[in-house]
């Protein structure tokens, strides 16, 4: 047995070996922002590629005679951006003890999150393109096609939370199940500000 | 540099830093690709200028509470190959006599940076138990109260980690001489004694003319 299990008489399974530098939850989450910004970062390495590096790049994005719908993906950005300042005001009215606040903040939130993946769906079916338009196409049903997966993952917590929530869960003092579909809501939103910026403005 | 992440708090700010950063690089864009390629680089420049300049700040300086008993006297002991140092052990005994002490020895695991990101960390861990091992039972043998942990490879981490627990009321760190130890290379000592608002002691222990000719 070690010297510190022997001076403390600890029986059982060693004390798991745990330093301050870095916590175990920020270390989790780290590392999960590592894996998704790799994931997004393969697939801008292939759009710029496109765009950008290969020899058959188009001249104008989209090539000609296609459009892509940027008025209406800037509503459902503004929608998507929203959708976090209600998460935002969920957050803080749990942490205050303000439950109605809470509740109306979470189902505002899903309900924007909502109208964000149903709107892009409509764009898809209007959008008259497929992938088989060519690689710029391709390039963007994958980026938005991999963001809005990760709207619908993210629906899925935030809808958790809300039957939870509901339920009489939550409160100032235990809030981490609110906190990090929160947490995972910004990132998918910073994720679409950048797929926005760059395939339907620049 | 803290991560963006940390807490939902943190990445709404974030998500707005990105919201100001992007529109400034569409803007730039839009009048000119070349312009709006610049402002992503001045950008992402600026970034990393934060960055590099919050990973140079020293932590703030940290209270320690006193949390002993008032007749007590707690040490808490740096050491990992001088743990059994002559020099390291008449400190301890001298400290022994000069009233009740009760001693934590922590026994940081060394390891080289490759194999610390690769989390292979399990023989670095037992030798350093081994050395602590041999060091709690000689301290017992003298008569002394001794606890005794592995601690993280970085001594200024492995020292945080044991203040929180054992609260103590004055640090030994024990290294090789100048010119031979890492950790004095690295400001170990003087660091403690910015970070920790305790009684820092430094031990030299020569285990080359320890060792028989």
């Amino acid at each position: 047995m070690s010297a510190h299990a022997e001076a403390h008489g600890h029986h059982g399974p060693p004390v798991a070996h745990q330093s301050s530098r870095v916590d175990a939850r920020v270390l989790g989450m780290l590392l999960f922002i590592a894996s998704e910004t790799m994931l997004f970062g393969s697939f801008f390495t292939v759009y710029f590629f496109d765009r950008v590096v290969s020899p058959d790049a188009p001249s104008s994005w989209p090539p000609p005679p296609y459009h892509f719908p940027v008025f209406v993906a800037g509503v459902n950005t503004a929608i998507l951006v929203t959708s976090s300042f209600t998460m935002h005001w969920a957050l803080q009215s749990i942490k205050r003890g303000n439950r109605p606040a809470f509740l109306a903040g979470m189902c505002l939130t899903f309900l924007m999150g909502l109208a964000f993946l149903l709107t892009q769906l409509v764009e898809y079916l209007h959008i008259g393109f497929n992938t088989s338009a060519g690689s710029f196409a391709s390039d963007f049903f994958g980026l938005t096609g991999l963001h809005g997966a990760h709207v619908f993952i993210g629906l899925s917590l935030l809808g958790m939370v809300i039957v939870r929530g509901f339920r009489g869960h939550y409160s100032p003092e235990h809030h981490h199940g609110v906190e990090l579909p929160g947490i995972y809501w910004h990132f998918v939103d910073v994720m679409w500000i950048v797929v926005y910026s760059t395939v339907y403005l620049l | 540099m803290e991560n963006p992440f940390r807490s939902e708090a943190a990445a709404f700010r974030f998500l707005l830093v990105t919201i100001g950063a992007f529109a400034l690089i569409v803007v730039a864009g839009l009048i000119n690709n070349w312009l709006g390629l610049a402002v992503f680089l001045l950008l992402t420049a600026g970034a990393i200028w934060l960055y590099l300049r919050q990973r140079g700040e020293r932590p703030p300086r940290q209270h320690v509470a006193h949390m002993s008993p008032p007749d007590e006297h707690r040490v808490l002991v740096i050491a990992n190959e001088t743990v059994g140092g002559q020099e390291l052990m008449a400190e301890i005994s001298e400290l022994a006599i000069t009233g009740q002490a009760r001693f934590h020895v922590v026994s940081p695991a060394l390891n080289s940076r490759l194999k610390t990101w690769t989390s292979d960390s399990d023989a670095a861990r037992e030798a350093a138990q081994q050395r602590l091992d041999a060091t709690i039972s000689r301290l017992s043998d003298a008569g002394l109260e001794a606890t005794g942990e592995v601690g993280d490879l970085d001594p200024l981490v492995a020292m945080e980690d044991a203040i929180r627990t054992f609260h103590p009321d004055e640090i030994v760190i024990s290294t090789h001489p100048a010119g031979k130890s890492n950790w004095l290379e690295r400001g170990v000592v003087t660091a403690a004694r910015e970070r920790f608002d305790l009684d820092v002691r430094h031990v030299v222990v020569d285990l080359e003319a320890q060792s028989p000719a």
